[in-house]
């Protein structure tokens, strides 16, 4: 067996991190064990519930089916950096507001998703939400309140871009 | 699940690719979205001693209108396929397949050439290709080749692909103007794979007759088919519910059905040709 | 201020689970931490002939391996913590790891400790280990039969416990007017919470201090056990639950795994951190159901049913686990009757040893079995005289004004208005309308179906005697402190230790409420046995009727204490003061007042006090209720059957539940929500399946299906209040509602919307295929 390190540089939550790894070592296992982002979870063993969901360069993946090498160069975003308790992102108000997590354990991956989610239809109609949703397992909620609070996001994120909007045109105008 | 050691290599160009495969003597396997193999190599279903990273290799991305086909290069993800505009303008039922594959995260990272390449027998794209006459282009020391898509699944986890090569892209043909087309599919509650697939194209001529059909399947044997018996019953007939039932059930004639602890072959058989009519009334109703 | 009791208020455990700042088991890392892993028994039966570890010990990184053999004398064996009396048990102890044989595929037979996780799985591969196969058995059924394999040579028939309760004589039956007999399976289960269980330990080789963080649903249980396991003593002892991500019963057992981690860190004197992963959990934690019962229902033609009699032959796996013996019995036995003023029933049941993973609680433990067999019976009942549903449930259910009922299986409900729930559940669902739609629909060959169930349980557990009483060697009383700094804000400390439940917000809520102080002023700890004096845990429904309630009587009590500096103060009577707000007033003197804060600040100072009182303002409350609390309702399913496949398509579902006092609603909906997708999962989509030879082939996430969103409508879900008296808040529990009501709704409603095919029996999951042969078979006999 040869275990040769590979070096990789990785953006993750904006801040570059360098490491030499093993070139088997999962994306989830570097963030958790090597950055000690822990939150970030792993809950299944074959792609499927998604609570290890992170954004990879933009894109909601699950970071148990990704080599670290493979987000060599790359840009991550954990749940660590898409708010924090002074400014929480709206998918994070969502969930607290709605009541969309119990246990917790699966709700990083299930927010991240959401992301990946909203990302593609900013205004997802419940059907399109639970749709979304296929690719994460919450054993908690029975998955209504989940659909709740990305409705919700959704909704805040709209409200908040309208603003950007108005704010612009404003400033436009103002010229 | 941890995967055992292995080397890892970047390969920068497809020459580059090849050249390390020859290398690993058997060992090494080609590494692009991950999302066939990773879950393997997670329970140590399979070892390759080294991964030849092809992700970097841009010549094998995206999508490309040549001599009347869609070129899909083998990096390309199911996501991209859904947001190609080429795609959703020539063959928008690869999009609409590529959005039943999987789920979101899934789409993200899993690709064209690596779920052709893996043939799952379940797996949402053999079908597609099947139906859509699909070449996959596949390059070797000794140059390039296409292999139809009709002689490329041998068996589950079984292709033509040759050690040495790498798939580099894959064809679709694109259907005639008039002909309407769908992917229908019976999910597996758990696994998100096809129970049962049925991707149909179809169109009718100005009286109202079959003149262009093709049908491909998956899910339902140990290997994804051209359901040419389905074909060769409606092509020139008048479409009539009645003459798409009869046409349906002849779905499972060319293949042998296979069951599980979800569905039983004689399950799935029935599944195959309630399939096959729903698809077959959506294009040609 | 309005009462905080009923309140809808976000839940304060959330800002650190959505900020990713949570603290799982395995998210902690200690200096020098190793890693283990288990090797599992990849046989169901089979005797371990050699174990060859030299490869494994010699790879770079691995620090030991230990087998049964290295662990013999140094641990003890994991016992059964449920000694069911009267049914002849014979438990047997499940020793940490195998030795000689293995009797179970996932039973424990080697672990490997390694300085990394990764070189620990490596270092699985490198164990050989050499089986004689022996001939396996899976089925109770198969199991009991003479000549069946025998998991343990000494017990007979592999029958571990024979178990019955009341007695109905037999003329009570073949006098019957109309007698109903159904055989139902109960298919095994997956508990699957998100998080695998998971244990770090760490040991003070010089105090002799050993602290052990694990996914525990019940940390000082874990701790009794662990301290007899292990030698330790329960002073020298730590068991700390951190966030715990999900349980539904399979973190209430105890199991070697966490003592062989445990047993490691002491041996090697540094700290060892074990994560189950999905495939290992499906093998290695308990399973839960699997149980075969047969129903004979007798009664009246005018719908009254006058007799029960119930058999049920249950799987108890290779072992007893910690809760095993008292589900199919105490749980299920107990509660046979349901909502009904059944007069006679009789239970038996039948406990079976097989070479399958161990069966224990599951969500409901033994109630939804129990809600399942009589709901579906009532249905056979009212098929087989023509009755409508929802009349013959009028007809015998237990009236309200009877109330506390003692049934015929001795228990006695505490309080109930079941007319009530099933009014508002026909009402939301408006019956009538869709029994109308069900008649046009079927005219254009469309298969509409409507199920009921109207179900009661058991729960909050419980009296201590009782618990005594029926050989669960537990406690069943709950403790809480309430502790007021000087400044006035509040710790609350709970040994009804949570996992998603809510607890942090829910018992904040009945303290805000008693103290008239904000929430945000108000921190509620648990899941330490250093830190909580003692505790029972959290399951069966217990949180709130006997953790909340300690927590409302401990508050009170500081209430009484604190009136008492207040009125000494203030120069008043007790009586003279009211407290409101969180302002001791003296009655018709405006201005005349103390606040709470101020009290508390009082109370800690003891710079005045009154004669005779101590200092500081903090009450305890050790809880042991006078009976269990048994919440009901009314839930209603309605489906539509595709006649070409078999699939079912879930149209509505409606769940009215009667908890008790709710104390928030969002949360409680939150609870009925999580128990429905588990209990419609078992009616549709989930099962474990063995093969003969023991593999379990429903081992991954791939095979197993766990529902995910897209498989549910909106839930219509509402609650009626009717208070227990059973504590002070009149709470009743409403964790398991969801998963015991849901299963036979389900199923009464396919099998409704399958009346034209003649169908009246099917077994769960419900799966597309096996409705679709069913209606064949209807078809072809028709």
């Amino acid at each position: 067996m040869s275990a040769k390190k590979i070096k990789i540089s990785v953006k993750v939550n904006g801040i570059q991190h360098t490491a030499e790894v093993e070139a088997r070592l999962l994306l989830v296992h570097y963030l958790r064990d090597v950055l000690d982002l822990t939150g970030t979870h792993v809950g299944c063993d074959t792609t499927q519930c998604g609570a290890c969901t992170i954004m990879l360069n933009g894109e909601a993946v699950k970071s148990c089916t990704v080599l670290a090498v493979q987000a060599d160069g790359g840009e991550v975003m954990t749940v660590e950096g898409i708010g924090s308790m002074e400014q929480l992102h709206p998918i994070q108000e969502g969930f607290w507001e709605k009541h969309g997590l119990q246990c917790g354990f699966c709700t990083s991956g299930v927010m991240m998703a959401t992301m990946g989610l909203l990302q593609e239809n900013p205004e997802p109609t419940e059907q399109e939400i639970r749709e979304g949703l296929k690719g994460v397992i919450c054993r908690c909620t029975g998955y209504q309140y989940i659909v709740g609070a990305i409705q919700d996001a959704a909704q805040r994120m709209s409200e908040a871009k309208r603003g950007e909007e108005i704010e612009t045109l404003h400033a436009g105008g103002g010229k | 699940m941890i995967p055992s050691t292995f080397d890892y290599v970047r390969a920068e160009t497809v020459e580059d690719a090849i050249k390390l495969l020859v290398e690993s003597e058997g060992e090494g396997k080609l590494l692009a979205g991950g999302h066939s193999l990773l879950p393997l190599m997670k329970f140590r279903l399979t070892s390759p001693g080294t991964l030849i990273d092809i992700n970097h290799i841009s010549d094998l991305q995206g999508v490309q209108l040549k001599d009347e086909r869609l070129v899909v290069g083998a990096l390309t993800t199911h996501r991209d396929i859904i947001k190609d505009q080429l795609v959703q303008e020539h063959i928008p039922v690869l999009a609409q397949t590529a959005r039943q594959i999987g789920d979101i995260q899934v789409r993200s990272r899993g690709t064209v050439g690596g779920n052709i390449a893996h043939a799952d027998p379940a797996a949402d794209l053999p079908g597609v290709a099947l139906a859509l006459e699909a070449e996959i282009e596949l390059q070797d020391e000794d140059g390039k080749q296409r292999v139809s898509a009709d002689g490329f699944f041998f068996g589950p986890l079984l292709t033509a692909l040759p050690e040495t090569s790498v798939l580099t892209a894959v064809s679709f043909l694109i259907p005639p103007m008039h002909a309407k087309s769908v992917y229908v599919k019976y999910e597996h509650p758990a696994s998100g794979y096809a129970v049962v697939g049925v991707c149909a194209i179809a169109g009718k001529n100005a009286s109202g007759k079959v003149d262009f059909i093709r049908v491909g399947i998956n899910g339902v044997s140990d290997v994804a088919y051209r359901a040419s018996a389905v074909e060769e019953a409606l092509l020139g007939k008048a479409v009539t519910e009645e003459n798409i039932r009869k046409a349906a059930l002849l779905a499972t004639k060319d293949a042998e059905m296979s069951g599980d602890m979800f569905a039983s072959a004689e399950y799935r058989s029935h599944l195959c040709s309630i399939y096959t009519e729903r698809a077959l009334k959506q294009v040609l109703l | 201020m309005a009462s905080m009791i009923g309140m809808r208020v976000k839940r304060k455990e959330d800002p650190k689970l959505i900020t990713g700042n949570g603290n799982f088991t395995d998210d902690i890392k200690l200096p020098g931490m190793l890693y283990a892993a288990f090797l599992r028994s990849t046989h169901a039966h089979a005797r371990i002939k050699r174990i060859d570890v030299s490869q494994a010990v010699e790879l770079p990184g691995v620090v030991a391996v230990y087998t049964g053999e290295d662990l013999t004398g140094k641990i003890k064996s994991v016992p059964t913590s449920w000694y069911v009396p009267g049914c002849n048990l014979k438990a047997k102890d499940r020793s940490p790891l195998a030795v000689d044989k293995v009797l179970y595929v996932g039973e424990g037979v080697a672990m490997v400790v390694a300085e990394d996780r990764y070189t620990a799985y490596d270092a699985l591969n490198a164990i050989e280990v050499e089986y004689e196969e022996l001939k396996a058995v899976t089925g109770q059924e198969a199991a009991l039969k003479d000549g069946a394999p025998l998991v343990h040579e000494d017990v007979k028939n592999n029958l571990a416990f024979l178990w019955k309760a009341g007695d109905v004589p037999d003329e009570a039956f073949t006098n019957a007017e109309v007698v109903v007999r159904e055989r139902y399976y109960e298919q095994r289960v997956v508990p699957n919470p998100m998080e695998t269980r998971a244990a770090v330990a760490q040991y003070n080789s010089g105090s002799g201090d050993m602290t052990v963080w694990c996914t525990s649903q019940n940390p000082h249980i874990h701790r009794m056990v662990y301290a007899e396991v292990l030698g330790i003593p329960e002073s020298k002892l730590r068991i700390i639950a951190p966030d715990v991500g999900g349980g539904f019963g399979a973190k209430i057992g105890v199991y070697a795994d966490e003592a062989v981690v445990a047993y490691a860190a002491r041996h090697l004197k540094r700290p060892v951190k074990w994560m189950e992963d999905r495939k290992e959990h499906f093998m290695a934690t308990n399973h839960a159901r699997d149980e075969v019962i047969e129903v004979e229902l007798a009664g009246k033609r005018d719908g009254t049913m006058t007799a029960l009699r119930v058999r049920n032959t249950a799987n108890m796996g290779a072992y007893l686990s910690t809760m095993g013996a008292g589900v199919p019995t105490i749980c299920f036995g107990l509660m046979v009757t349901g909502a009904y003023a059944i007069p006679q029933a009789a239970v038996e049941v039948y406990g079976v040893y097989t070479n399958t993973t161990p069966t224990d609680a599951y969500r409901g433990a033994g109630k939804p079995e129990s809600a399942y067999q009589i709901e579906r019976a009532v249905d056979a009942f009212a098929r087989e005289i023509g009755m409508d549903p929802v009349e013959i449930r009028r007809k015998n259910f237990v009236p309200k004004e009877k109330f506390p009922y003692d049934t015929a299986m001795a228990v006695t409900y505490d309080s109930g208005d079941y007319m009530l729930t099933l009014d508002k559940a026909l009402e939301i669902a408006d019956y009538e309308e869709l029994r109308r739609e069900q008649e046009a629909l079927r005219k254009q060959g469309r298969y509409l179906g409507i199920g009921l169930s109207t179900y009661v349980e058991l729960c909050g557990l419980g009296p201590s005697k009782v618990a005594g009483a029926i050989g669960l060697q537990f406690g069943q009383w709950e403790n809480a402190t309430v502790r007021v700094h000087p400044s006035g804000k509040v710790t609350v400390l709970t040994g009804a230790s949570p996992h998603g439940q809510g607890e942090d917000t829910t018992f904040a809520q009945v303290v805000a409420d008693k103290f008239g102080v904000p929430l945000e002023d108000i921190e509620v700890l648990h899941g330490d046995t250093q830190m909580i004096p003692m505790g029972w845990g959290t399951y069966g429904s217990r949180t709130t009727p006997v953790g909340g309630a300690a927590v409302a009587i401990a508050a009170e009590r500081v209430t009484e204490k604190a009136k008492k500096i207040a009125a000494h103060e203030l120069e008043v009577s007790t009586e003279d003061l009211e407290f409101s707000d969180g302002i001791f007033q003296v009655k018709g003197v405006p201005g005349h007042q103390r606040t709470f804060q101020e009290i508390a600040r009082s109370a800690n100072m003891a710079w005045n006090l009154p004669e005779g009182m101590e200092p500081a303002l903090e009450a305890q409350s050790f809880f042991d209720p006078s009976n269990f609390v048994y919440p009901f309702g009314a839930h209603i399913c309605v489906v539509e059957v595709d006649s070409n496949t078999g699939q079912i398509e879930l149209k509505r579902y409606i769940a009215v539940d009667d908890v008790g006092r709710v104390i928030n609603p969002m949360i409680a909906e939150g609870q009925v929500h999580g128990g429905l997708a588990q209990g419609i999962g078992q009616a549709l989509w989930e099962g474990a399946v063995y093969e003969e030879n023991g593999q379990l082939i429903s081992g991954t996430f791939m095979d197993y299906t766990m529902p995910k969103a897209d498989f549910f409508p909106v839930l219509e879900t509402a609650f009626t209040e009717t208070p227990s008296p059973v504590n002070p808040l009149g709470a009743k529990g409403v964790g398991e509602t969801g998963a015991t009501a849901s299963p036979p709704a389900v199923v009464n409603a396919v099998l409704d919307a399958l009346r034209p095919f003649g169908i009246t029996h099917l077994d769960m999951p419900l799966t597309p295929e096996k409705v679709w042969r069913a209606m064949q078979k209807g078809r072809k006999e028709a």
